[in-house]
């Protein structure tokens, strides 16, 4: 299991390429990468991304945990940045490794999930109006039930 | 008792961190005793539906117990990924 959180950029495919690697007798790798969205035409000024250090780290543990003894999984690869973004930045990533396909993809849904509610992290999107923290979506909490 | 905020709770509040001795039994007792603080913390924690709280860095409830707590943390509802 490896998890970063992190305030520097990361490269999407470098990390990409070094997960699949290492993975022994898997054959599925799936892989999930989040990009800051500018939601208006060009108006998102920065996308600044607070969390609670410390909790963050043990937070998307317990989720990675969780992940392993629901699926046959080889391994699981979390990256979350903090810190202030640009439009079109890479903000996350998750991968896992099964060896087989659906359990891959089934894990990485889990794990992108209950990171989007259950992580420590908090968003502020800063434009010309001004700045304002995004709200959480009932849609994500509903989303947790499904597991 | 470390008391952290975070997002909008902090901005409220006005700083990240109080450090305080409290006898309060659940982080209820402990939001009655931060509210009578000042207007700000009124503020902040005029709904608690709209608040998540971890005891000890464990998402937690406000029922819970803060018997042996270190760090009590308030903020508003995630938004990662």
């Amino acid at each position: 299991m490896d998890i970063r959180v992190q305030e520097s950029a990361f490269d999407l495919g470098a990390e990409a390429n070094a997960f699949a690697a290492r993975q022994k007798g898997m054959g599925a790798v799936v892989t999930f990468t989040g990009i800051v969205r500018d939601l208006g035409e060009g108006d998102l000024q920065a996308m600044q991304i607070e969390h609670y250090p410390g909790m963050t780290e043990k937070a998307i543990s317990k989720i990675a945990d969780e992940a392993l003894t629901r699926w046959n999984l080889g391994d699981i690869l979390v990256i979350h940045r903090h810190g202030v973004l640009q439009a079109e930045d890479l903000i996350m990533m998750v991968a896992t490794s099964s060896p087989h396909r659906v359990e891959a993809f089934e894990a990485a849904e889990f794990l992108m999930d209950y990171l989007k509610s259950r992580a420590p992290f908090w968003k502020k999107e800063v434009t010309p109006e001004g700045a304002d923290w995004v709200a959480a979506k009932d849609e994500d909490e509903d989303a947790l039930s499904r597991w | 008792m470390d008391v952290l905020y975070f997002a909008w709770v902090r901005e409220r509040i006005g700083h990240p961190k109080d450090k305080l001795e409290t006898g309060a039994a659940t982080v209820r007792d402990l939001v009655e005793e931060l509210r009578g603080l000042e207007e700000r913390y009124e503020a902040a924690f005029a709904d608690l539906d709209a608040l998540r709280v971890a005891v000890d860095q464990e998402l937690t409830d406000f029922d819970a117990p803060l018997a042996g707590a270190r760090e009590v943390a308030f903020f508003p509802p995630m938004t990662g990924g």
